[in-house]
This record gives structure tokens, C-alpha cells and sequence, in this order.
């Protein structure tokens, strides 16, 4: 009996101190390089209640009552997005229809996004007759702000169109027309009445409102006030989402922390950068960029490290789908920001799915399937020795 | 008259309170944690009855202080008041009975009518029942009042898998037979059904208890087809209890207006649930497994699982059973849940990896319970899910105290 009394007096006692003490949290927080969502540092208290907003908006789960459909390719943003970072084969959208600088020949006939699945009930779409094609994996998000408030002047300060320094590289941007929605930023440059274009696989979307607006109604068949034609029907709808739904995920997508490099002070890697250097990878992606002025202070004259230059090289025949977007040739595709693909696998589900159509199953398989204008650095990793040969590869796992 | 007025605004209503005995309530008994079959646990629950009159009332109530975290993140310290339940039953005659539970969710968040259905006796085998049904789906569906279980949180399988409380206008027949040590019991319900959001919900994968949402189910049958839902269950007093549950039917709108707008697609659940007592040492077990397959159309994508599968094993043990602080056969118990839901079985048709969206949990538990009827339980949660793409899962972890009593 004593030591019931005991135990039942000792309990009540545990269960208060659990109760008092228990602020501490029972699960680890991943660490800061290890996660691709988080925002950039030095939001303000409003600015991060925005993008806690805009991250709801952005896992909302869409249905025919609140306006998927009803063809589309995805319900919600984060179903193509999970954990901010690249998609997975699944989620891989098909686009159609332009075969070079003039433009979508298939507008009228669905394109240029194919809508690959129906709510119960309908039948998705097809691809037209006629009509070449490419698969896009989704992009990860993260980091998309800084990219933003690159200037066009520095942008324009990368391109080489006629190989002037006999390299092998040329890049040029993707000069394309922009909806009346999109602004301009103040220092943007204009060729023809075309703006440069700088997210997609092709660079066929000039900012981040552009981009989000176009995957709400082509993605999940969602219509805004600035893209108000339905996918379906390609008839005029009311708005299904509120124009500040569609600002508050264009502020998370802005407002998502850039990757941070793992393994900074290894040697290895180190030696990895190096090699990443001498064999001219740096050529087009790109190991330091920064931002002008941009409104979200956080963003402004920030020095960061994507590994892209935003511009359109000729990758070859191997890469060559036959579909193009803007300005851009077939062959033509942006290079790809290189930050975070170390951490490709954790949102991938556990395995690399690389390139614009995630064919590369390794890093090492998505070198060797560079060319034209990457060809020479293909060869210079191919030549590399095998310790040489790792260095490189860790050094690009640990961005 | 002013003095009339007084009277009849303040003193009549004392005097009426002051007229009520005491002993008029009479506290049925009912030792909640007693074997029995699953099938009986609507009426196997303690109730009051008023005087000599047929109708006898009683509820439960269940609340809870939890604290949870996941991969770090904490919404801080939750006090919740999750359900009371109020049953009412009435003897109408001879054989004739009527049984109904109200449920108010979340401080009357939700309200719902879980069961409310009168019961006809013809021979113990045979017996009518009719009004709003509770679908005998696993063992969880029927045997759900919280001061019966050790755990705070009800089975994952059973509320985010299977519908926990799904219930729908319906008819049937059930019937118990006993022989020595064995009880057989079957059961068989035409009723409403599911509806599209199954598949068409913000959960974003293959959800049965989307169709819960639906208040129209008590009154429209979304594809005009009856669900069937049947159960056998078999007890030996030794051994235990085992039952085989099936509940299937077409859950889709195929047409409308006469008109056909859709294949027509059917859900079909398996459910299989086994408990027993360990002798000598009193280890009660209760598990359920339950199987789901969905005809989910082809072009709708992989997102929306066409197989599902789940369970649970609650292991109970008594540690202390005695007099404590006066309350006679007070029980120490600690237990443990181990469950596992995978939402989408199968593999993905690009690369043929396996479909994640799935859970698993263990959930130890010590529980107090002064009376049969109350349990007073502390439960520490250890999670893992995975989404669709089978990425590192999110790890959720908390205690959570909470008390359940029947009143």
C-alpha cells in the first residue's frame, strides 16, 4: 500500500513538471543545410507573416469545388514542389506545339501545355497531330527571389552570342514577349518590344508572378484576374483564386531561402571547386551572382552563389526535343541552377531525377549527357582522374 | 399579483428542482471493459434510467492537454476538448428498442447523429434494425467510446483510413447465437454510401472519411446504389474474438438526370479485427486490419491511391488492480499502440519505385482508471510520414494527458 501511495504520489508530480517543462520540442529541427524551405534572412515580422500566407496558398489542395480542372496536371503546388525542391517523373508536365522563334503553331489546339489528367468524368487532353513535344520535371523553388533582382545589365554582361572568347560558349537570353500583367522592373532592358526571360527550362517566363499565374492556370486549370482564359474551355472565367493569393505565393516563391553549401571547409570539396573551375563548368553555370535593388530589403545587393547565368546555350542534338519555347532554339535550354542538387534526392524520392526531363539518374550521368556548347567541359571531365573525378562530384553534391 | 408573479418566476422552478429524487436516476452499471462482441458495444454502455420510465440516458466525455512537435515545430500547448457524446435509449416495448448517440466534436464544432435506429427482435438471430446505422466496418466503427480505450487519439487506420463513426441512413438484420464458450454474430446493412470525395478532396490522396463531410448521405444516395456492409464476428471465451468485415458499393455519380456521365466505380473494404485476454496475466490485445481497394479512373493520376491498407495492435497490461484511494478494483495499466497506414499501395508507372504516403506510430501509454467507466491516461507519440514520393519522413513526437469517463 506504501508503495502505491508513493507511486500515485509521484505521478501527479511528474505529470506537472512534464506539463510546465515540456517547451522544449520533442523532434529535431533539420538542419538549416540540410532543408530546402526557409526564408531568407532578415525579414521583417510582416514580411514573414506574408510568407506564411503564401506558403499555405502554395500546399492548397485544389478540388472541382474550388476550381482544378477540370483538365489539369496537378491539384495543388506542392504536389510537383515537396519540400521546395525538384519534381519526381510522376509530376513531369509535357509541353507542345512551337518548333522555333515564331511561335506556338498549336495555341488553338490545346497547346502549348498539355493538361495530362481529368477530374472523374472527363477525358484529359491529348497532343495535337503534328505537334513535337518536350517533358519538363518541375524546378525546385528555392532561391527563385534572388534570381529576380539580377539586373538585366548584368545579365547582358554573360552573354557571348558570337563566342567572342573563343571558349565554346555563347550564351544568349530568351527574348520573349510578356502579358500586359507582367511589369517590367525599372532597369529591365527591352530588344523589339521582348523582355529577357529567366525562369523554365527555357527562360520563357520573365518573373516570378508571370511564371505563378501561368502554373495556376495551366498547371492545376486555376484562373486569376491575370490569366483569366480557362484551360478547358478557352473561354473567359471568373477569377477561381484571389489576385492576393496568387501575390502571397509570388512573396513565398521570392522570399524562399537560396540552398546553403554543405561541407564548405571539406578539402575535398574545396578541390572539387577547383576542378568545377578548371574545367570550365563555371563557363555557363555561373558560381556568383548578385541582386540590384528589389523592394523586399532582404533581397537587395545580395552577393549569392546559384550556378546559373539565367542564359540559353545550345546543348546539342542528345537534349534536342524537337519543342521550344520564346525565343529560344530547340536545342537551346537554360542552365540550370545548380544550388540545392545535393539535396535533389530528398525531394525526389530518394533518387536523382536531373536534366529537364529528369532522364540523368546520377550527377555523373548528367555531365556526360551534356553537349554542343558544354561539349568541351564534357570532355575535360571525362578526361579527369578518378580522384579528380570524385572531388568534382562531391563538391557539386554539397551545393 | 406581484407577490403571485415572484412566486411563479423563482420560487415555482425551486420548488420543482427541490421535488427531483435522487433516487429516481438509476445508474445502470456497465463494467465498459467486460468482453462482450464488438456488435454489442452500442448497448453495452452504462446508462441512467429515470425512474420506472423505458428511457435511459447516458454520454461520455473526452479531454485532453497534448503537446506535439513536428521536425521541431510545435503548435505549443493544446488543451482540447475533443467530444461528448450523449446516448439515449428507450425500451419501447417488448423487443423493441431504440438507441440513439449524438456526438458534439471540438467544443460543438461538429455535430453529428452517429446512430439513432430502432431495433426489432424476432428471435435472437433475427433481428430488424433501421434509422441511422453505424457501418460495421472493423471493430473500431462499433466499439468507439473513449473511456474504452487507453489512448487519447483514436487508430490512425481507423479515422484516416477507414471512416471512424461512419454512419448512414440504413436497414438490416443482425442476430447473436451462444453455445458454451462460443458466441457467433452476424451482421448485414443496406445504407447510404460514399460519394467522389473519396477521391476528390483537400487531402490530396484516396480519403474515405472525406464522404463523412457529406451531409447529404442521410437523405440522397450519391450514385443511387445501396452500400452493402456485413460483418461476422466469432468469440470463444478462451480465445477471444474474431471478426470478418466487408463494406462495399458504388460511391460515384454515374449519372445524372437520367443521363450516363461516368463509369460506374465501386469501393470495396476488407476488415479484419481479432482481441483478446492473455489468461493468468490479463494482457488485453485488440487489433484490426483493413484492406481498400478503389476504382479510381486511370487519367485521374497516381496521386489517389486504388489500394489501401492499415491496422493497429493495442497491447494492454495491468500492472496494479486494487483498492486505491478507495476506489474499489482501481487498475494501473501501461500499454502500447503500434500502427501503420499506407494510403497509396502500389508503384509509380514512370519508374517503378513504391508510392509513399504512408505513416507508422508507437504510442506507449500508461492509463488509471479508478472505475471501469473513467480513465485518466498519459500517451507519448513517436510518428513518421512520408509523402506520395517516399521523401525523408516528417517526424511528429508529444505527450498528450487526457481524461474519458462515461457519466
Amino acid at each position: 500500500m506504501k508503495t502505491i501511495r508513493v507511486l500515485f504520489g509521484v505521478i501527479p508530480i511528474l505529470l506537472i513538471l512534464l506539463f510546465i517543462s515540456c517547451d522544449e520540442n520533442y523532434t529535431e529541427i533539420p538542419a538549416d543545410d540540410e532543408v530546402l524551405d526557409g526564408t531568407v534572412e532578415g525579414l521583417s515580422h510582416e514580411e514573414l507573416a506574408r510568407f506564411l500566407k503564401g506558403d499555405a496558398a502554395f500546399n492548397e489542395v485544389f478540388t472541382r469545388e474550388t476550381g482544378l480542372g477540370p483538365t489539369f496536371v496537378s491539384t495543388s503546388c506542392i504536389s510537383c514542389h515537396a519540400g521546395d525542391g525538384k519534381g519526381h517523373p510522376s509530376t513531369t508536365l509535357t509541353r507542345f506545339g512551337q518548333i522555333d522563334e515564331t511561335g506556338n503553331l498549336f495555341l488553338n489546339q490545346g497547346g502549348p501545355q498539355l493538361q495530362n489528367r481529368g477530374l472523374p468524368g472527363f477525358l484529359p487532353e491529348q497532343i495535337a497531330a503534328g505537334a513535337t513535344f518536350a517533358k519538363f520535371t518541375p524546378p525546385a523553388n528555392t532561391g527563385l527571389g534572388f534570381l529576380q533582382f539580377v539586373t538585366d545589365a548584368d545579365i547582358m554582361a554573360m552573354t557571348d552570342p558570337n563566342d567572342s572568347d573563343g571558349d565554346g560558349i555563347s550564351g544568349v537570353p530568351n527574348w520573349i514577349d510578356i502579358p500586359d500583367f507582367v511589369m517590367p522592373s525599372s532597369n529591365a532592358i527591352s530588344q523589339n518590344g521582348k523582355y529577357i526571360g529567366r525562369y523554365g527550362k527555357k527562360a520563357a517566363a520573365h518573373s516570378l508572378l508571370h511564371q505563378t499565374a501561368n502554373a495556376y492556370n495551366q498547371d492545376m486549370g486555376i484562373t486569376s484576374i491575370f490569366r483569366p482564359i480557362d484551360a478547358y474551355t478557352n473561354l473567359e472565367i471568373d477569377p477561381e483564386i484571389t489576385t492576393s493569393t496568387v501575390n502571397d505565393v509570388v512573396f513565398y516563391l521570392q522570399t524562399l531561402k537560396a540552398p546553403i553549401q554543405r561541407n564548405q571547409s571539406d578539402a575535398v570539396v574545396n578541390k572539387g571547386a577547383a576542378v568545377f573551375n578548371q574545367i570550365n563548368c563555371t563557363g555557363c553555370h555561373k558560381s556568383e551572382l548578385k541582386t540590384g535593388y528589389s523592394p523586399i530589403k532582404a533581397l537587395s545587393n545580395k552577393t549569392f552563389a546559384p550556378y546559373t547565368d539565367l542564359l540559353l546555350h545550345d546543348m546539342g542534338s542528345g537534349l534536342d526535343d524537337g519543342y521550344t519555347e520564346g525565343n529560344a532554339k530547340t536545342h537551346e535550354w537554360k542552365t540550370p541552377p545548380l544550388w540545392g542538387i545535393g539535396l535533389s534526392q530528398d525531394a525526389q524520392g530518394g533518387s536523382y531525377f536531373l536534366m529537364h526531363d529528369g532522364r540523368a539518374r546520377s550527377i555523373e550521368e548528367a555531365i556526360l549527357m551534356h553537349g554542343g556548347e558544354a561539349s568541351k567541359s564534357k570532355s575535360n571531365f571525362q578526361n579527369l582522374s578518378q580522384p579528380d573525378k570524385e572531388a568534382l562530384l562531391k563538391f557539386i553534391k554539397s551545393l | 399579483m406581484r407577490l403571485k408573479f415572484l412566486y411563479i418566476t423563482f420560487l415555482f422552478p425551486l420548488n420543482f428542482y427541490a421535488q427531483i429524487d435522487s433516487s429516481l436516476l438509476k445508474r445502470t452499471q456497465k463494467d465498459s471493459t467486460k468482453q462482450a462482441l464488438n456488435m454489442d458495444a452500442v448497448y453495452n454502455r452504462p446508462f441512467l434510467n429515470i425512474g420506472k420510465t423505458p428511457i435511459a440516458v447516458g454520454g461520455y466525455l473526452e479531454a485532453n492537454w497534448q503537446r506535439l512537435s513536428t521536425d521541431g515545430v510545435s503548435e505549443g500547448h493544446q488543451l482540447q476538448a475533443r467530444r461528448l457524446t450523449i446516448f439515449m435509449s428507450s425500451a419501447i416495448s417488448k423487443r423493441v428498442k431504440f438507441l440513439s448517440e449524438i456526438e458534439f466534436e471540438d467544443g460543438g464544432k461538429e455535430i453529428a447523429i452517429e446512430f439513432a435506429s430502432v431495433d426489432v427482435e424476432f428471435h435472437p438471430l433475427v433481428n430488424f434494425r433501421g434509422g441511422i446505422i453505424m457501418n460495421p466496418i472493423g471493430a473500431f466503427n462499433q466499439n468507439h467510446d473513449g473511456p474504452k480505450w487507453e489512448f487519447t487519439d483514436r487508430p490512425i487506420s481507423s479515422t484516416q483510413m477507414l471512416p471512424s463513426t461512419f454512419s448512414n441512413a440504413g436497414v438490416g438484420l443482425f442476430g447473436k447465437k451462444y453455445s458454451n464458450n462460443w458466441m457467433i454474430g452476424y451482421e448485414a446493412y443496406f445504407s447510404g454510401s460514399f460519394d467522389n470525395s473519396i477521391i476528390e478532396n483537400e487531402e490530396n490522396k484516396t480519403f474515405l472519411p472525406a464522404a463523412k463531410d457529406n451531409p447529404e448521405r442521410f437523405e440522397e444516395i450519391n450514385s443511387g446504389l445501396p452500400l452493402f456492409t456485413g460483418k461476422i464476428a466469432i468469440r470463444n471465451s478462451k480465445i477471444g474474438e474474431l471478426g470478418l468485415s466487408y463494406m462495399g458499393g458504388v460511391y460515384n455519380k454515374f449519372q445524372d438526370d437520367g443521363v450516363i456521365v461516368d463509369e460506374k466505380r465501386r469501393v470495396d473494404v476488407f476488415a479484419l479485427d481479432f482481441n483478446t485476454t492473455l489468461p493468468k496475466i490479463k494482457t488485453f490485445i485488440t487489433s484490426e486490419l483493413a484492406w481498400i481497394k478503389i476504382d479510381v479512373p486511370s487519367t485521374y493520376g497516381q496521386q489517389f491511391g486504388n489500394k489501401q491498407f492499415g491496422g493497429f495492435i493495442d497491447i494492454v497490461q495491468p500492472l496494479l488492480t486494487k483498492n486505491i484511494f478507495g476506489w474499489k478494483n482501481a487498475v494501473l495499466n501501461i500499454a502500447c499502440r503500434l500502427e501503420y497506414v499506407d494510403w497509396n499501395v502500389g508503384t509509380f508507372n514512370e519508374t517503378g519505385g513504391n508510392i509513399g504516403e504512408d505513416i507508422w506510430s508507437v504510442m506507449p501509454a500508461i492509463s488509471f482508471r479508478p472505475t471501469s467507466q473513467t480513465v485518466f491516461r498519459l500517451n507519448y507519440r513517436f510518428q513518421k510520414q512520408r509523402d506520395i514520393l517516399g521523401n525523408p519522413p516528417a517526424n511528429t513526437a508529444g505527450f498528450n494527458i487526457g481524461v474519458s469517463t462515461y457519466f
